[in-house]
């Protein structure tokens, strides 16, 4: 038996202003990760993965990144997308300044 | 200070034009961005976690007020107000976005600066002793053979696709305050006969296999240097490692290699560059020296200063911590130190970089220094300066009394904006020094310094820390590993790891516990953490931090 797949989102940074964008469902780059398409299934998720690292003037290191779904929409599981959505730690900047 | 010629400015200019026009074709989509990296990352522009990141080149840390203000200006009109001062003497923007970035360079070339080789596998900004040019235990100053180094190599057609980065730093004095032993060459001017040479390190560095430079060379002469260095370069640039770029830095070749036979491949080496040099570069380094001769020093009586040290307590607890010695009579090297207790370690605001700036205009000489231990220096104040001096720089946040103090950390921005990092490291040294500012004994623990990184890349200079700091990912959560010992001046060594890593919200009272066992074991106020660590070895240390078990363990081992 193989592995059970993590759900996953699709990240990347946006090409002009270098922010987190993640993909959503209808294909628009979204700067909320609450608003991202989480994807469950393996096969489906590197096809999209693979479309969307062919937008290479809109998006920079385009990646799945493991989520846990929740009833507010995809969580980080680790630190690092945790920083990726909200911002550094040392000054209210990026993200959790609000757009 | 040295000044742009018309060479120079012809050739920035014409590099801002080229990656103006990189950007557009990205921009465009005409070219991907495995095209365009390289040609970003030349010109000092990196991805980061949040945003990109524009490394700017500070060359040896010095620059003059103007600079200091364009500086600020950046700042405030393509960022967000603030700039980041690195371990590698540079400056680093990390909100621009990438259709601002080709004003930004345009900007910076107005006052003779530029992101070029900050970035990628070339030679990069070569660094020197931050007090270059009016410390008063200096041989000579290493800024114009520095200067002489970036020009040989900028845009060099040889290096311009190294198997790694590739780092030089230059020092003129006996006392390294330059770190040249943690560097790919460590260039020491040293005199024979009276004669000026250079002794010429190589293979230290960081990272994560931290070496200290090997003597490659106890004395080139003067007209040799040049070609030595780039024998040195090319040997390596043909043996480097390019199938591992963990293996690819030159401490790896001269570890593999033995220290003998990269000497006698040098040698040979040199043989044929040296015939190719034809005496160009002698001229030219006369022509870059006189315009680092020392400025015309007054003479002036010293009372402001005494009345104001003995007057006034906190102006003496300044002067104590932030002054060094000169080697003008009546004058003082003063460091302004970008530490403030809680502060972002390396961050000065746009107002701060013009009030700098002006300081430097008014009272300086018109030179700044950044430091690689991510402080500002005045190279140059008189010392009945020095209070009004003081003055404004409290009136700005920046009068903190703590150069080579536990609260002097060195900090890379690790996970809050770095791509590479395991771990925060901003935090870790916010949360040391509001701790230990709090518990006012600061000045009682002495010299003591605490350097962080947030990942094995070591841009924290973590091993050479007296207590380092290294952050990790251990199965998805921030841990920091602690070592003890390092030491980046001419008596370099590398910290030893205490035993098992801590939780972020523990490393506090480690480093407290640390300090403890210190402050209980020196023999008297006078003996440092340094010596007292190697008077006493770790066992004192891995009983504060786990327990007698542990200690008892050292003691044997």
């Amino acid at each position: 038996m193989s592995k059970s797949f993590s759900p996953k989102v699709i990240t990347a940074n946006a090409l002009i202003e270098g922010d987190v964008i993640y993909l959503a469902e209808d294909d628009a780059w979204v700067r909320d990760l609450a608003s991202a398409e989480v994807l469950t299934d393996e096969a489906i998720a590197q096809v999209r993965l693979l479309d969307a690292q062919s937008r290479a003037s809109e998006a920079v290191g385009v990646y799945l990144a493991d989520v846990a779904p929740s009833e507010e929409g995809p969580q980080p599981t680790h630190f690092r997308e945790e920083f990726r959505r909200t911002g550094p730690s040392n000054y209210f900047h990026g993200k959790q300044a609000g757009a | 200070m040295y000044h742009y010629n018309d060479f120079d400015a012809a050739f920035v200019a014409e590099r801002n034009r080229q990656f103006r026009d990189q950007v557009e074709r990205r921009i465009s989509g005409a070219l991907t961005e495995d095209e365009f990296k390289p040609l970003r990352l030349m010109n000092g522009l990196y991805l980061q976690l949040h945003a990109y990141m524009l490394r700017v080149a500070v060359p040896y840390g010095t620059l003059n007020g103007a600079q200091m203000r364009q500086l600020a200006l950046l700042a405030e009109k393509w960022d967000k107000g603030y700039g980041h001062f690195t371990t590698r003497q540079n400056i680093q923007y990390n909100w621009p976005e990438l259709r601002d970035i080709p004003d930004m360079l345009d900007a910076l070339a107005e006052v003779g600066m530029h992101a070029i080789q900050t970035s990628g596998n070339t030679i990069r900004n070569v660094t020197a002793d931050h007090f270059a040019g009016a410390a008063a235990d200096e041989l000579a100053d290493p800024r114009p053979v520095a200067e002489l180094l970036r020009q040989w190599s900028t845009d060099h057609p040889e290096f311009q696709f190294l198997p790694r980065k590739f780092k030089i730093a230059v020092s003129g004095s006996v006392n390294d305050r330059a770190v040249v032993k943690a560097h790919d060459i460590g260039i020491e001017i040293v005199e024979k006969n009276g004669v000026q040479g250079y002794r010429v390190l190589v293979g230290g560095g960081l990272g994560r296999t931290p070496m200290i430079g090997k003597v490659l060379s106890d004395f080139v002469p003067q007209e040799d240097l040049l070609p030595f260095v780039e024998a040195t370069v090319s040997v390596w640039n043909l043996l480097g490692r390019r199938d591992n770029k963990y293996k690819a830095r030159i401490k790896i070749t001269v570890h593999e290699h033995g220290i003998d036979e990269i000497r006698a491949l040098v040698e040979t080496r040199f043989a044929e560059t040296r015939a190719a040099f034809n005496g160009a570069h002698l001229a030219l380094f006369d022509e870059i020296a006189a315009q680092f001769r020392p400025p015309a020093f007054r003479n002036a009586p010293e009372d402001a200063f005494e009345r104001a040290y003995e007057a006034d307590p906190v102006f003496r607890a300044w002067a104590d911590s932030n002054l060094s010695e000169h080697r003008a009579p009546g004058y003082a090297i003063a460091q302004i130190s970008l530490k403030a207790h809680g502060a972002t370690p390396g961050d000065a605001s746009a107002g701060q970089m013009r009030v700098m700036a002006d300081i430097a205009e008014r009272f300086g000489h018109d030179e700044l220094r950044v430091s690689h231990e991510q402080n500002i220096v005045l190279p140059h104040v008189h010392k009945s300066d020095l209070p009004e001096i003081h003055a404004i720089l409290r009136a700005h946040g920046l009068g903190t009394a703590n150069i080579g103090k536990i609260s002097d950390i060195i900090a890379c921005p690790g996970m809050d904006y770095c791509a590479l990092a395991t771990a925060r490291s901003i935090p870790i040294a916010q949360e040391i020094a509001t701790r230990f500012d709090e518990l006012k004994i600061e000045n009682d623990i002495g010299e003591l310094k605490i350097k962080i990184s947030g990942c094995i890349n070591a841009c924290g200079h973590h091993h050479v820390g007296h207590i380092g700091i290294l952050g990790l990912d251990r199965a998805g959560v921030e841990n920091y590993q602690i070592t003890l010992g390092g030491d980046a001046t001419q008596t370099a060594a590398l910290g030893e790891r205490t035993g098992p890593g801590f939780p972020a919200e523990e490393v506090v009272p480690a480093i407290e516990r640390i300090v403890q066992a210190y402050m209980e074991q020196r023999e008297s106020p006078e003996e440092t953490f340094l010596q007292t660590y190697r008077r006493l070895g770790m066992a004192p240390f891995k009983v504060a931090l786990y327990g007698e078990d542990a200690g008892k363990r050292a003691r044997a081992a």
